[in-house]
C-alpha cells in the first residue's frame, strides 16, 4: 500500500456526508456556495442565450430573424436575467460565501441557516422567473420603465417583477450574514486592519445591498399594483409622474452596478498581490476606497435621467456628483498597479484575468466618466454606446473577476488544480472575444445607433460592425465554455491540489484544499498583517504532494 | 459562563415613556388643529407634527429597544446612517422636483 | 508565522452540550446574541430603506397635490387614527415589559404581556380593518367605484376654499375641469394611502405570527435570564413597526386639520 501525503478519505466538506438530503438541507456555507455556483451558472446560459439571438438578428441591417415584440423581449430577459439573476449574486453567493468566513478564520457565518433560505429564495425567484419566461416573457427592457411597464405592455411585467422582488431578499439576507459576520465572527487578533481586501469589499458590497435592495422592492411591487389595480401613480394623464419611477428605480439600479463590480475589485485585489508576490499597495486606501464607492455611489443615480424630464438644475448636481465616484475606483486601478510593479510578476491564468480586469474596467469606467458628462450624455444616451460601457465594466470588470477568482480558488473549492495552459489559453480567448465584441459598440454608439433597436435598415453602414461584434461574440462563447469543460474534466482528472498551490497569504490557504466542514482543525489566532508575501516562499519552491 | 449583566430598565422608567408617547399623541391630535401659520414658508403644522413624531420614535428606540444601554456600538451608527439614507433619497430628488416647472 | 494560542474544540464541546440553544458556530452565548441583535438591527435598517421608498413617493406627490391631499386625509376619522396609535403605543409597553420580565425570570409575566400584546396587536388590525370598510363604503379605494366628487364619499362641499372650488363654483367649465383633476390628485393620496397603510399592516400580521411563535415559547419555559433571544429581537421588529406607525400618523392623517373658519 503507497503511502501518500494526501489521504484520499480525508474527511473535508464534500465528502462529509452523502445524498441530496444532504445538500439541501445543508447549512455549510461551502456547499451552499456550490448550491449557487451551480443555479448562477444556469441562469448566466440561459441569459447567454438572449445575447445569441440579439447579436444573430443585429448581424443584417434588417429585421429579419425574430419580430419586433420578440426582440423587445430578448433584450428585456437578457438584462434582467443577466444583472438580477447572475451578476448580483454571483461573487458574493458563491466565492463570498465559500471565502468570508474561512478569511476571517470563523467556522461558519453569523447565520447558516439564513443562508440556505437565501439560496432557497434565490431558486423561488428564478423558478418565478422562468415561468415567466415560458409564458411569454416580458418586454419592457430590464428597466421596468412606466407608464410602458405600468399600463401599455401586454407581457407578464407582474411576474418578472415579483420574480426579481423575491431575488432581492435573497441579495439583502446574503448582505446581512457577510455583514454580522465581519463584525461578530472574527478570529482572535484578526482586526479591521488585517482583513483580507476581499472582505472589505463584501462588506462595502452588502451595505449597498441592505440599504438598495428595499427601494426597487417597494418600487416594483409599486408597479406591480399600478398594473393590477390600475391606480394611476405612474400614468401622466392621471395626474402621476413617470420620471418618479425612475428616482426610485435607479435609487438601487445605480449602487447595484457597483453590487456587481466590487466583489470582482475584491478579487482582484487577492490574485494581484499573490501574482506579483508583493504586498498590496496603499492597503488603507484600497479598503477605504471600497467603502467610498457604496457611499458615494448612492449620490448619482440620476445621470441615467439626464433626458428623461429631469431638472436641469438636478442634472448639473447629479453630473458633478458622478465625477466623484470615479475617484475611488481609479485609486483602486493605481494601487493594482502599483502593487504590480517591481513585483515579481508571474502569468498564471487568474492573473491573466485580473490584468484583463485591470485594462477593460478602466475603458469602461472612463467611458462611464464621459456618459456622466451631461454634454456628451445628451448624444450618446440611448445608444450603443451605452451598451459598450457597461459591458465593459460589466463583463469586462464583473465576469473577468469572477472567472479569475473561480480559477483561483478552484483548487480550494475542488481539491483540483486545473490545467493550466488551457486556463491560460480560455482567458486569452475571453479578452480576444470580449474586445472584438464589445470595441465596434462604442464606434456603434458614437455615430449614432440607438439601443434596443431590431432593426437599422436606414442605417446599412452600421452593418460592418455590428457583423464584427457579433463575430466576436462568438468566440467570447467559446471562452466561456472552454473553462466550463475542463473545470468539470479536473474534478475527476486533475492533480490533486495541495492545500496553498499558489502559496498566498490568506486564512483560506492555510486549511486543507477542499475544506473540512469546519473550516479549521483549530481557529487559528492571528498575528500577523495581511499580504505578508515577503515571508511566503515561491510557489515553485514547494514539492507538491502527489 | 455568567455573561455581563444586561441593563434591566424599571417598570417605572416604562410605564413613564408610555405615558410621554401617550400625551405625544394627544397633543399632535389637538395641535394639528390649531393653525400655526408657516415658518419661513413652511407649513409650521406639519414641522411641528414631525418633531413631535421623531421625538416619540427616538424614545423608543433609546428606551423600548434599549440603544441608550446596549454595549453595541454599531447600532447608534447604523440607525443614523440608515435615517440619512433615506434623507439622501428624499434630498436628492428633491433636487429634481423643486426645481421643474413653477407648478 | 506562529499560531500558538488556539481555542481547541474539546471547551466548546462541553459548552455547548450544557447550553442546547448554542449553535456550534458561536464561541459562546454571548457572542450569538449580539450577532443575531446585530443582523435584527441591521434588517430593520433595510425596513427604514423599504418604507422609505414609499415615503419619498408619498411627499413628492404631497408637494404637487397638497390641497387635494389636504381634503383627503380630512376624510380619515381623527379620533380612530389618534385611538389606534394609542393602542400600538400599548403594545409597545407590553413588549418592552415582557422583555424585562424575561431578563428577571418572570414566565407568568412574559406570557400576560405576550398575550396581551397579541391582543393589542389584533385590535389594530382590526380597527384599521373598519377603517378601511368605511373608505369602501365611501368609494375612496382606487378601482373600487372611486369617487370623491357627489356621493357618500363628497369631498368638495367641506373643503371649498381649501381645493379652490369657490373660485370657479361659477363657471360650469372651469368647475369640471377642477373636479376632473380633484378626482385624480385625490385618488393619488389614496392609492399611497393603502400601499403605506397596507405594506404596515402586513408587517404588524407577520408581527403577530412571530409573536405568536415567541408567545407559545415563552409558555414552554425556553427563555431564561441569561437565553431570551428570539423574544427580544422579536421586540426589536415590533417597536419598529410601531415606530413606522409613529410617523405614518401624523404624515396621512394631519395632513391639514385646521378648523374651517
Amino acid at each position: 500500500m503507497a503511502t501518500t501525503a494526501v489521504s484520499v478519505e480525508k474527511k473535508n466538506y464534500i465528502n462529509a456526508e452523502y445524498g441530496i438530503r444532504s445538500w439541501l438541507f445543508t447549512t455549510d456555507h461551502k456547499r451552499i456556495a456550490l448550491l449557487y455556483i451551480i443555479s448562477i451558472t444556469a441562469m448566466f446560459f440561459i441569459g447567454g442565450f438572449f445575447a445569441l439571438l440579439i447579436r444573430l438578428e443585429l448581424l443584417t441591417p434588417a429585421g429579419d430573424l425574430l419580430t419586433a415584440d420578440m426582440y423587445n423581449k430578448a433584450f428585456s430577459m437578457h438584462g434582467q436575467i443577466m444583472v438580477f439573476f447572475f451578476l448580483v449574486p454571483s461573487i458574493p453567493a458563491t466565492l463570498g460565501n465559500f471565502l468570508i468566513p474561512m478569511m476571517v478564520g470563523a467556522k461558519d457565518l453569523a447565520f447558516p441557516r439564513i443562508n440556505l433560505l437565501s439560496w432557497y429564495i434565490y431558486i423561488a425567484a428564478a423558478a418565478l422567473y422562468l415561468w415567466c419566461l415560458a409564458s411569454g416573457g416580458v418586454d419592457t427592457g430590464w428597466t421596468f420603465y412606466t407608464p410602458f411597464s405600468s399600463q401599455f405592455s401586454n407581457t407578464h411585467v407582474v411576474e418578472a417583477a415579483l420574480a426579481i422582488f423575491i431575488a432581492g431578499f435573497s441579495s439583502i439576507l446574503t448582505g446581512l450574514n457577510f455583514v454580522v459576520t465581519v463584525h461578530r465572527m472574527r478570529a482572535p487578533g484578526m482586526t479591521w486592519s488585517r482583513l483580507p481586501l476581499f472582505v472589505w469589499s463584501h462588506y462595502a458590497t452588502s451595505i449597498i445591498m441592505l440599504l438598495g435592495t428595499p427601494v426597487i422592492a417597494i418600487t416594483l411591487v409599486l408597479v406591480a399594483l399600478e398594473r393590477t389595480l390600475n391606480l394611476g401613480i405612474f400614468d401622466p394623464t392621471r395626474g402621476g409622474d413617470p420620471v418618479l419611477f425612475q428616482h426610485l428605480f435607479w435609487f438601487y439600479s445605480h449602487p447595484a452596478v457597483y453590487i456587481m463590480i466590487l466583489p470582482s475589485m475584491a478579487v482582484i485585489s487577492e490574485i494581484v498581490p499573490c501574482f506579483s508576490r508583493k504586498r498590496v499597495f496603499g492597503y488603507n486606501f484600497v479598503a477605504m476606497s471600497s467603502i467610498a464607492i457604496a457611499a458615494i455611489g448612492f449620490l448619482v443615480w440620476a445621470h441615467h435621467m439626464f433626458v428623461a424630464g429631469i431638472s436641469v438644475y438636478a442634472a448639473l448636481v447629479f453630473s458633478f456628483l458622478t465625477f466623484l465616484v470615479a475617484v475611488p475606483s481609479a485609486i483602486k486601478v493605481f494601487n493594482w498597479t502599483a502593487t504590480m510593479y517591481k513585483g515579481s510578476v508571474s502569468f498564471s491564468t487568474p492573473m491573466l484575468y485580473a490584468m484583463g480586469f485591470i485594462g477593460l474596467f478602466t475603458i469602461g469606467g472612463l467611458t462611464g466618466v464621459f456618459l456622466g458628462t451631461l454634454g456628451v450624455d445628451v448624444h450618446v444616451h440611448d445608444t450603443y454606446f451605452v451598451i459598450a460601457h457597461f459591458h465593459y465594466v460589466m463583463v469586462g470588470g464583473a465576469v473577468l473577476g469572477f472567472l479569475g477568482g473561480m480559477h483561483f480558488w478552484w483548487p480550494k473549492i475542488s481539491g483540483r488544480m486545473y490545467p493550466e495552459s488551457w486556463g491560460r489559453l480560455a482567458a486569452i480567448i475571453v479578452f480576444i472575444g470580449f474586445n472584438l465584441t464589445f470595441f465596434p459598440q462604442f464606434i456603434l454608439g458614437y455615430v449614432g445607433m440607438p439601443r434596443r433597436y431590431w432593426d437599422y435598415s436606414h442605417m446599412p453602414e452600421w452593418q460592418a460592425l455590428n457583423v464584427l461584434s457579433t463575430a466576436g461574440a462568438s468566440i467570447l462563447a467559446v471562452g466561456y465554455l472552454l473553462p466550463m469543460v475542463y473545470l468539470l474534466w479536473s474534478l475527476r482528472y486533475g492533480k490533486p491540489a495541495p492545500d496553498n498551490p499558489w502559496q498566498a497569504t490568506g486564512l483560506e490557504w492555510r486549511t486543507a484544499s477542499p475544506p473540512p466542514t469546519f473550516n479549521f482543525d483549530e481557529i487559528p489566532e492571528v498575528t500577523w498583517e495581511a499580504y505578508e508575501y515577503e515571508k511566503m516562499p515561491l510557489p515553485e519552491e514547494v514539492t507538491l504532494e502527489r | 459562563m455568567t455573561e455581563p449583566s444586561e441593563h434591566i430598565v424599571s417598570a417605572k422608567l416604562y410605564w413613564f415613556i408610555w405615558l410621554v408617547l401617550i400625551v405625544g399623541t394627544v397633543v399632535t391630535a389637538l395641535v394639528a388643529r390649531v393653525d400655526l401659520g408657516t415658518f419661513h414658508g413652511i407649513d409650521a403644522n406639519t414641522v411641528v407634527a414631525l418633531l413631535i413624531a421623531t421625538f416619540k420614535a427616538s424614545v423608543v428606540v433609546l428606551i423600548f429597544m434599549h440603544v441608550k444601554y446596549t454595549h453595541e456600538q454599531m447600532v447608534k451608527p447604523l440607525l443614523i446612517g440608515a435615517v440619512c439614507w433615506l434623507l439622501l433619497l428624499l434630498i436628492l430628488s428633491l433636487t429634481d422636483y423643486s426645481s421643474r416647472f413653477a407648478g | 508565522m506562529s499560531d500558538s494560542h488556539t481555542i481547541g474544540e474539546a471547551p466548546l464541546a462541553v459548552e455547548h452540550a450544557d447550553r442546547p440553544e448554542l449553535r456550534h458556530h458561536f464561541a459562546d452565548v454571548e457572542q450569538q446574541r449580539n450577532a443575531a441583535t446585530l443582523g435584527m438591527w441591521w434588517f430593520l435598517g433595510t425596513e427604514i430603506m423599504f418604507f422609505g421608498g414609499m415615503f419619498c413617493a408619498y411627499l413628492i406627490y404631497r408637494r404637487w397635490y397638497f390641497p387635494e391631499f389636504a381634503a383627503a386625509s380630512r376624510s380619515l376619522s381623527l379620533p380612530i387614527g389618534t385611538f389606534n396609535t394609542t393602542v400600538l403605543i400599548c403594545s409597545s409597553l407590553t413588549v418592552a415589559m415582557s422583555v424585562r420580565a424575561a431578563q428577571l425570570g418572570n414566565r407568568k409575566m412574559q406570557v400576560r404581556m405576550l398575550l396581551l400584546t397579541l391582543v393589542f396587536g389584533l385590535a389594530f388590525l382590526g380597527i384599521k380593518t373598519k377603517e378601511w370598510s368605511d373608505k369602501y363604503r365611501e368609494h375612496h379605494i382606487p378601482t373600487f367605484d372611486y369617487n370623491v366628487v357627489g356621493g357618500e364619499g363628497d369631498l368638495i362641499q367641506e373643503n371649498k376654499h381649501l381645493l379652490g372650488i369657490d373660485k370657479v363654483e361659477n363657471d360650469p367649465v372651469k368647475l369640471r375641469a377642477r373636479e376632473a383633476e380633484i378626482q385624480q390628485h385625490t385618488k393619488v393620496f389614496y392609492s399611497l394611502y393603502f400601499a403605506l397603510t397596507g405594506m404596515h399592516a402586513i408587517h404588524m400580521l407577520i408581527g403577530v405570527g412571530l409573536f405568536g411563535v415567541v408567545t407559545w415559547m415563552a409558555h414552554k419555559g425556553r427563555f431564561t435570564p441569561e437565553y431570551h433571544t428570539p423574544l427580544e429581537i422579536a421586540g426589536l421588529y415590533w417597536h419598529f413597526v410601531d415606530i413606522v406607525w409613529i410617523y405614518l400618523f401624523p404624515l396621512l392623517y394631519l395632513i391639514d386639520r385646521k378648523p374651517i373658519s
